[in-house]
């Protein structure tokens, strides 16, 4: 009984703390989950009575997000990054000896409930992996002498607040700087100059900047900021996706963690421009390591009047920031399903139209842009669209942060003007023996040697920015079932051929990359990737697709050297299929077995 | 000169026969078939070895290991295979154990059920070894032509033969299309 | 007053009020493209992706698609038929379908769209789900195994009974219908026949008890005529054979 109302306690004061809003709802369930490690059913009808909503909407949201859980986890819940890159770095084998020296099962909580071991999608630290998450926060540089240590940590029940510190660092990277992150911005600048020229002023630089949504879709920002300005209502918001989920990407947590002012100036800026009063920023939960600091910052920027009321000393503009944090789930970095979640609802695209910029957070006018988009707004208020406008390409204005990792002697942040050449990115990171590059992550587009010359700009190679690299002594095939396999976990569920064909697709690549396709299953690989890139509801199932149709078209031997000579093989392994009869009988005749030779009559023409 | 017969062969798996029942359902145009095809291996023949085919009617479901030796050696004698029915489409009522394990299918018929004495699991090697779940028949070899229907009705059977033995293109009407 | 705007497809002229979708205005004008997890009676979901047309080109939902004057809409091009017939495909493997063993067989909407789009079989491989059978309720039976995440009977206790019995829940290829009580059981709500929810489902996940065979198999809604001209079972009375008591 006293635990029962010590345990509605807790609840009730941090629902308090968070204003009592349902919209909070998400950050709420995090905040629970932290103080009894995973989300028992009770703290849920808890929260639900606290926030005045439904029991069932407060589980919709603890089921849809990976970090959330709904069955006990241990003490210590460690996650492995699953990215190909980790892989090559050996996160497979790290993952294994953990699990060995803990004595444990992957995917499990050991027995006495101290610790879980489980993998999750790419934590964007792809430069300096193997990386883990510990409780939500970064692991880097994972070795073995460092998970020996883990392992006497968690048996010897040490607070994550004494582990050494130098097992959380996350170092930047930043390998080449062009205008965004190698010239001095001083801090309030951009503010100033909307305050002096006007918003008026600062739309017509934006769009004589081009500048285009840096998160690899392409969309003139500047159109954003008028259609959003233009609509009406009196009640606009600013939101920042910084949930960077796209494996191999790892640009934006950069900037929030060296350049926060400059995105934060980003989207003040932008407030003033549209008329907006209040920011978020949508932060994956990945980089939760980040949030203490993100929060001094704004702390810092109010004191020193850059946000909160009177900016500038200016009593016409306010604007604040708020800081929301993701829980695992790639598809919020799509703008409708981020914003759903901003709403504290689960993830799940809108049907568009309408648009966020006429109906977005709490159906008001939004406009959604890129950490990288603000950060780049910020600049053109000061040194002017021309000015960004003199880099880059036609199409394509400016530089573009791209995230080298893979097989490369520099991995990390290399600023570019727009348009510069696979091949010269290649030479500067130190990547030799190159033989293909997945563009752009899993949804983007992987190319072969045949390509290098080709440009990257929004003309030729669109990109938010994730550049893995795969040298000759790779299989691309391990890359491209990773891929699927990460499709399947981060797909919503939502539409049909999303949420069945990821699965189809991931069962087909491993069928043959396990050595039992033919070509007929590449074949359904092309007509099942057709489908689902056109019919599928958002952007993530209709790209899901991608990496398999690109490496049958560039890296077609991959595929041949692991294909059957035979027409047709099974969908599933028929000897593996009699084990269990075979067990349950106590049977070991010839006849409990089904021979190579037996099956090969079948499989030919 | 008289054009040489096509052969057919035919075969039940994991299904009730109800498909065969259909194809006798053929009546009076069982005679007009027979002078244009031969029926080899079939359970309405006598002939034990499957010999070299033209079509292959598969009605059932894959569910032991002898439905596996029978399906693959119709797909390497017949130079057309066709799935006949619900449970060769998609495993259809015998799949409904895929719902459990092999354990629980086996334990509930054989050591549980009513008047059992000695209880156990048969383990002779005459009897067929149980796949872990009922397959389509498409999920083990490649399937050239797909009937539907718990069974396809005499009709659909008439037309759909007929169609494929004067080289037309499949085309059966609507009420010739069900899946029950 | 001026001629209302209008749009074609396939050749036809469909007028339209603004505001209608491609759907919407294609239904008005007696025009059928094929749908599961739209119902006139609701908003818009965009989930089953069945009634994919092409608008200039572009293939897009026909219930999420706002009509606009001059579009040019296909359907019924085997390019359509083919991504059509490979979602009804997906649809199939997903759940178990078993068609001779569900008392809604002949009148399910879910089979007669599959027929109409010219499914023989479900050609992928199936993935034989473990789901359940709730049969708790004394009016009513859920079968979990015919579920395929219209939502239809989620939005219809929500918005016309006001009961907020279903949801689905998970994420990707574990996203399930639930029943929003503790035990998960529909027997502990107060669902009723009567419900909007009670009628809407386009398969036989959600039946009513003592009634499944009234109508034999042979003689039901879809047995002779296809879908396109009956049109769907949640929209017809039970006289006719549907699923509608108003």
């Amino acid at each position: 009984m006293a635990e029962s109302s010590t345990l509605a306690q807790t609840i009730r004061e941090i629902v308090q703390r968070h204003g009592g809003m349902s919209t909070r709802l998400l950050q709420i369930l995090r905040e629970v989950q932290d103080h009894f490690t995973w989300l028992p059913p009770e703290t849920l009808d808890q929260v639900a009575e606290a926030l005045g909503v439904s029991p069932d909407k407060v589980r919709n949201v603890a089921e849809f997000y990976s970090f959330l859980y709904t069955e006990p986890r241990g003490f210590y819940d460690i996650l492995f990054s699953d990215n190909i890159t980790d892989r090559m770095l050996g996160s497979r084998e790290l993952l294994h000896y953990l699990c060995e020296r803990l004595d444990m099962e992957i995917n499990t909580t050991r027995a006495d409930g101290l610790v879980s071991v489980g993998t999750t999608s790419c934590t964007g630290m792809c430069d300096q992996g193997p990386a883990a998450l510990v409780n939500g926060y970064a692991l880097t540089r994972l070795d073995k002498p460092r998970l020996d240590r883990i392992v006497d940590l968690v048996n010897s029940r040490t607070p994550l607040t004494e582990w050494p510190r130098e097992f959380f660092e996350v170092t930047s990277n930043i390998r080449r700087a062009d205008i965004l992150l190698g010239r001095h911005f001083a801090d309030g600048a951009a503010l100033r100059a909307v305050l002096k020229r006007g918003p008026e002023a600062i739309l017509e630089e934006m769009v004589k900047s081009g500048l285009r949504g840096q998160g690899g879709a392409g969309f003139k920002s500047a159109a954003k900021w008028i259609s959003c300005r233009g609509a009406p209502g009196d009640v606009k918001y600013v939101v920042c996706n910084a949930d960077e989920g796209e494996p191999g990407t790892f640009k934006d947590r950069v900037l929030m963690q060296d350049f926060a002012d400059l995105v934060f100036e980003g989207m003040t800026l932008c407030g003033r421009v549209i008329g907006a009063r209040q920011g978020f920023v949508y932060l994956r939960g990945e980089y939760r390591y980040l949030l203490e600091a993100l929060k001094a910052t704004l702390l810092r920027r109010r004191e020193v009047g850059l946000l909160g009321e009177a900016i500038l000393g200016d009593p016409g503009f306010q604007f604040d920031i708020d800081i929301h944090m993701g829980a695992g789930a790639y598809v919020c970095g799509e703008e409708s399903a981020l914003i759903e979640s901003l709403e504290g609802k689960h993830g799940v695209p809108r049907i568009r139209p309408p648009f966020p910029t006429t109906h977005g957070y709490l159906n008001k006018p939004t406009v959604v842009n890129n950490v990288e988009t603000f950060a780049a707004a910020a600049k053109i208020a000061v040194e002017g669209g021309a000015w960004f406008a003199s880099r880059g390409t036609a199409e394509s204005k400016g530089t573009k942060l791209l995230s080298l990792s893979g097989d490369c002697e520099r991995p990390g942040i290399y600023e570019y003007p727009f348009g510069v050449t696979v091949r010269r990115v290649l030479e500067d990171c130190g990547a030799r023996d190159a033989q293909g590059i997945q563009m752009a992550g899993p949804a983007g587009h992987m190319i072969s040697a045949r390509q290098f010359d080709r440009r990257i700009c929004f003309e030729d190679l669109a990109t938010g920015g994730s550049f893995m690299v795969f040298d000759q002594s790779r299989d691309i095939l391990d890359g491209i079932r990773n891929f699927t396999h990460f499709f399947v976990h981060e797909s919503c569920g939502f539409c049909t051929p999303c949420r069945v064909g990821t699965s189809l697709m991931r069962d087909l690549v491993t069928k043959v990359h396990t050595g039992h396709g033919t070509r007929a299953d590449l074949e359904e690989m092309r007509k099942l990737g057709r489908i689902m890139q056109v019919a599928c509801h958002c952007g993530l199932g209709q790209t899901a697709p991608n990496p398999v149709l690109d490496s049958l078209d560039q890296f077609p031997e991959s595929w041949e050297r692991r294909l059957r000579s035979t027409a047709y093989e099974p969908a599933f392994d028929l000897n593996a299929a009699l084990e269990e009869a075979r067990r349950l009988t106590g049977r070991d005749d010839p006849g409990a077995y089904l021979s190579g030779q037996d099956l090969l009559i079948g499989a030919m023409p | 000169m008289i054009e040489p017969r096509l052969k057919i062969a035919t075969c039940s798996l994991a299904g009730c026969f109800g498909c065969h029942m259909s194809l006798l359902d053929l009546d009076e145009r069982l005679f007009e078939l027979a002078d244009r095809v031969e029926l080899n291996r079939s359970p309405l023949t006598d002939i034990k070895e499957l010999g070299e085919c033209d079509l292959g009617l598969i009605e059932g479901g894959v569910a032991n290991v002898e439905n596996v030796h029978v399906l693959l050696e119709f797909r390497a004698r017949c130079k057309i295979l066709i799935a006949m029915g619900a449970c060769a489409l998609n495993g259809g009522i015998p799949a409904m154990r895929n719902q459990f394990t092999l354990r629980e299918c086996l334990e509930e018929s054989y050591l549980r059920g009513v008047g059992l004495v000695n209880a156990q699991i048969p383990n002779d090697p005459e009897i067929p070894l149980l796949l872990n779940q009922v397959h389509p028949v498409h999920e083990v070899v490649k399937i050239d032509y797909f009937l539907p229907g718990c069974p396809p009705s005499a009709d659909a059977i008439w037309t759909f033969v007929n169609q494929l033995l004067s080289g037309q293109p499949i085309a059966l009407s609507y009420t010739q299309i069900h899946y029950d | 007053m001026s001629e209302q705007p209008s749009f074609t497809l396939d050749g036809r002229r469909i007028p339209f009020r603004d505001g209608q979708t491609v759907m919407a205005a294609a239904l008005a004008a007696g025009v059928y493209i094929p749908h599961l997890c739209f119902n006139p009676e609701f908003a818009p979901h965009g989930s089953c992706r069945v009634c994919l047309v092409k608008v200039n080109g572009r293939v897009q939902a026909a219930c999420t698609t706002p009509a606009a004057a001059g579009q040019l809409v296909q359907s019924e091009i085997e390019e359509l038929r083919e991504i059509r017939r490979g979602i009804l495909q997906m649809l199939f493997v997903e759940g178990n379908h078993v068609c001779p063993a569900c008392e809604k067989s002949g009148a399910c909407q879910l089979q007669a769209v599959a027929y109409y789009v010219g499914m023989l079989a479900p050609h992928y491989t199936h993935f034989y789900p473990r789901r359940s059978v709730d049969a708790s309720h004394p009016e009513a039976v859920i079968d979990f195994n015919r579920c395929i995440l219209c939502e239809l009977c989620v939005r219809a206790s929500r918005e016309v009974d006001g009961k907020n019995i279903f949801a689905v829940r998970g994420r990707g290829i574990n996203a399930r219908l639930v029943v929003n009580t503790p035990s998960g059981k529909l027997g502990a709500t107060d669902f009723s026949v009567g419900d909007k929810a009670a009628q809407v489902c386009p398969t036989g996940a959600i039946l009513l008890k003592h009634h499944g065979y009234e109508i034999p198999i042979g003689q039901r809604l879809y047995d002779r005529k296809p879908i396109n001209v009956v049109g769907d079972v949640a929209q017809l009375s039970e006289s006719r054979g549907g699923r509608r008591h108003d």
